[in-house]
């Protein structure tokens, strides 16, 4: 502009460029307003941004810290030889024929005696007995039933057990239910309430850090209480494995044959053209072809990590081969035309120069692919992997094979129960899930910062 | 070279992924979303006291799962499909074509069907099916005339409702509980207000066409059709003070504390007015299984009978504690699973 005015013979147009450094003219102003104008966007779209984020993260965290910590009753069961093993023989044929609901009047008693050693009165309260035996969790028949087949000799004895209370009590101490939402709620009574809070003062019920949620499987609605996540982990950690496995060595070695040996034609671009557009698919497209592909075609079980390992590996391929050849093309050229010069052949160059330059680079887009498999719903539902399972996979390879869930899809599954208890424990599994998807990209960064070399 | 070696290996499990599928020893299920919780609490007290592993339960609707059954026979396709409806004959045909011949119908009990407002919201004392008809019908007769429905509370048209606006929230059509919803409360209110003759009238006597007609919802936006499961609807009605859902009773009975239940003609739905008939709004619950599998799926039948032994669907059982309405011919079901009759003699 200066050198243009300046090369401009005399008479400048008055007041158009003759102007005061220090006195703004009408332009400038409106020039600084506009960026002042844009700023504020920037700010405001920044602001909006971080504030939802806050308000998300304090609903899940506000919903699902709860999670992590359970009501527990302490109970003295008495295992009673006349119910539970009627021969007295032992023989754990016929042990196992005694059902949970032969378990249940055991835990009844055992709480009856408690609360009358604490000196509650069921009647003063208005309890009923059917009521009292409501407030433990179903689980404790089936946790009692299971200590009993493993230990058939201690039959006789009384043992100390730390059972779950039902949901509803439980939420009673996590501010969910309150005795007004007791009076209206045909599943808990303020009775029930207030000798809960009896049996707290006498120190048998107790709200603790909950490991079950991480252990255990996933419970009907009848027991959100013990519902867990154990199943789900398990199961998006046979995922994760799989795909590591299958889409970490193809994808690298496409990448290495795309960049480095295949001769540049219109076959070879019509292949890299094609891999952007699959990294673009909607994931469910991958779920169809799951579906039609590895069960029904192939007849892999439904239900199981391998299907959904194998989903998840073709819906991740794309983003590794992307990662992968960005970071092989970072490579200088000079690298590859020292070692040819110095006379390794193209296989050595690559394998001992290029590869090992771009490995952060291809780690960090492994990982990346790798946070996004495992927070993937869609395709997992067409291959049945949105189930009730609660049989725990049995170790690689053949739990493979097996039927799990997945964590996102366990997230799912809770959010449509009926009991509100669900909603905590979906919000409880959404933190789990985003820790582990923090801890992956921060690995991510990690390697990129500590291992990338720019040229 | 280690690279080499992985990829091989890789395609090595891959490989043998495709031989190894053999051999399932789960019982597989999908189906309904209203029959899945009862279907999950069957499922984990069999796992708890058999010796067979728990069975998988999907979810996914009637007509979803009814479709997966009838894909064909092997262990690559599931054993039950839980409906929360009779299964249509055509689905049979189509079971029948994928070689799906022998299929064992068992009924485990009923639900009944519920409307439902805001705990704070409207009462809804005086329902009746000719109400709701009047609420939600995309044609309604008034003055003796078939006319696009001109309602828009429900006051308009029975004074002893409430003067709120009309938001219903009806299941979606792919759920089992629509069609319960339209034969037997949009129908029969059809009928009730005289409008289902009007109907055939105008078609010319022809009656599938007037039911269609009855049947056909308001798009007015004042009838939202969810196609979630009912804690959407129930988050609809959260946000939502005058809006009425339709619930199983079941979902009700889990959140008495949020909800108020509306009366059908004066009768307030519990298992027990359900059971005697006295609620009219009910439908019964079923899962089929296929007969080809039972004896190559362990536990599949033993599943079965202990899905409708007395301590489970039983009136004092833990289904009926959850929702279940018990059904009063259980014993009659229990000896068709142990007898393993399949439907109707094909």
């Amino acid at each position: 502009m200066t050198d243009a005015s300046a090369n401009t013979p005399a008479t400048p147009r008055p007041g158009k460029h003759a102007g005061s450094l220090l006195e703004q003219n009408a332009r400038t102003l409106r020039r600084n307003a506009a960026e002042r104008r844009f700023r504020a966007y920037g700010l405001s779209a920044i602001v909006i941004g971080v504030t939802a984020l806050v308000v998300l993260l304090a609903s899940i965290l506000s919903q699902g810290l709860p999670a992590f910590q359970q009501t527990f009753i302490t109970l003295e069961v008495h295992l009673d030889e006349a119910k539970l093993d009627k021969n007295g023989n032992r023989d754990i044929e016929e042990i196992k024929k005694v059902s949970t609901f032969g378990y249940a009047p055991l835990i009844k008693t055992a709480l009856s005696t408690r609360a009358g050693e604490l000196g509650i009165s069921s009647e003063d309260l208005g309890v009923s007995d059917k009521e009292i035996a409501a407030m433990i969790s179903k689980e404790a028949a089936a946790e009692l039933r299971r200590f009993v087949i493993a230990n058939p000799d201690r039959i006789g004895e009384t043992v100390e057990f730390e059972f779950l209370a039902t949901g509803r009590i439980d939420g009673y101490y996590k501010g969910r239910v309150t005795m007004e939402s007791a009076e209206k709620d045909s599943n808990i009574s303020p009775g029930q309430l207030q000798f809960a809070d009896a049996l707290k003062e006498g120190g048998a019920l107790s709200t603790h850090f909950n490991w079950g949620f991480f252990t255990m499987a996933d419970g009907s609605e009848n027991r959100p209480e013990a519902a867990g996540i154990g199943v789900a982990m398990l199961g998006s950690l046979y995922m994760m494995i799989i795909v590591l496995v299958l889409a970490l060595p193809i994808g690298v070695a496409a990448s290495i044959y795309l960049e480095e040996f295949a001769p540049k034609n219109w076959f070879t671009d019509l292949i890299e053209v094609n891999i952007s557009n699959l990294a673009a698919v909607p994931s469910i497209v991958f779920g169809i072809l799951g579906l039609a592909i590895f069960i029904n075609y192939a007849g892999l079980p439904q239900s199981a990590p391998i299907v959904g390992g194998l989903v998840l590996t073709l819906m991740t391929l794309p983003t590794i081969i992307i990662a992968t050849r960005a970071s092989l093309k970072s490579v200088p050229p000079s690298i590859r035309d020292a070692a040819l010069g110095v006379g390794a052949s193209r296989m050595q160059s690559v394998f001992h120069h290029v590869l090992p330059l771009a490995m952060p680079g291809i780690l960090t887009g492994t990982i990346i692919g790798l946070a996004q498999a495992l927070g993937e719903t869609a395709p997992l539902m067409l291959i049945g992997m949105v189930a009730f399972v609660r049989e725990f996979p049995a170790a690689p390879p053949e739990g493979f094979f097996d039927p799990a869930s997945a964590l996102p899809v366990q997230v799912y599954n809770w959010t449509t129960r009926a009991d509100p208890a669900f909603v905590e424990r979906a919000s409880g599994a959404i933190i789990v899930l985003l820790a582990f998807l923090l801890c992956m990209n921060f690995l991510a960064i990690i390697l990129r910062r500590r291992f990338e070399r720019r040229w | 070279m280690s690279l080499v070696k992985l990829t091989a290996s890789a395609l090595a499990i891959a490989a043998v992924s495709a031989t190894a599928a053999a051999a399932r020893d789960n019982v597989q299920i999908a189906g309904s979303s209203t029959v899945l919780p009862y279907a999950s609490i069957v499922a984990e007290a069999f796992g708890e006291n058999f010796d067979f592993p728990t069975p998988v339960v999907e979810s996914g609707g009637s007509s979803a799962g009814l479709k997966r059954f009838c894909e064909g026979v092997g262990e690559n396709t599931i054993d039950i499909a839980n409906a929360s409806r009779a299964i249509r004959e055509k689905e049979i045909q189509a079971c029948a074509e994928a070689g799906v011949k022998d299929i064992i119908e068992v009924r485990i009990g009923y639900d009944g069907i519920v409307f439902a407002s805001q705990l704070d919201g409207p009462a809804f004392t005086a329902l009746e099916a000719s109400d709701v008809f009047n609420a939600l019908s995309d044609k309604v007769l008034k003055d003796g005339e078939i006319v696009d429905n001109p309602y828009a509370k429900w006051s308009d048209f029975n004074a002893d409702l409430p003067d709120v606006e009309i938001v219903a929230f009806p299941p979606g059509t792919k759920h089992g509980t629509r069609e319960v919803f339209e034969d037997k409360v949009v129908l029969v209110g059809c009928e009730q207000t005289g409008a289902f003759e009007k109907f055939m009238e105008a078609n010319g006597g022809d009656k599938k066409a007037a039911e269609k007609a009855c049947i056909s919802l308001r798009t007015d936006g004042k009838a939202v059709d969810i196609d979630g499961d009912y804690t959407e609807t129930l988050a609809r009605i959260d946000a939502n003070p005058n809006g009425v859902g339709i619930f199983g009773l079941a979902f009700y009975e889990n959140n008495t504390d949020k909800l108020k239940v509306a009366t059908m003609g004066g009768v307030v739905p519990t298992t027990e007015s359900i059971s005697t008939g006295e609620y009219p709004v009910s439908r019964p619950l079923y899962f089929y299984i296929k007969k080809a599998h039972i004896g190559v799926i362990p536990g599949l039948k033993e599943y079965a009978s202990f899905f409708v032994a007395d301590e489970i669907a039983g009136p004092d059982g833990p289904l009926a504690a959850y929702g279940l309405v018990a059904d009063p011919e259980l014993a009659a079901t229990q000896s068709a699973v142990d007898a393993e009759a399949v439907m109707g003699g094909m």
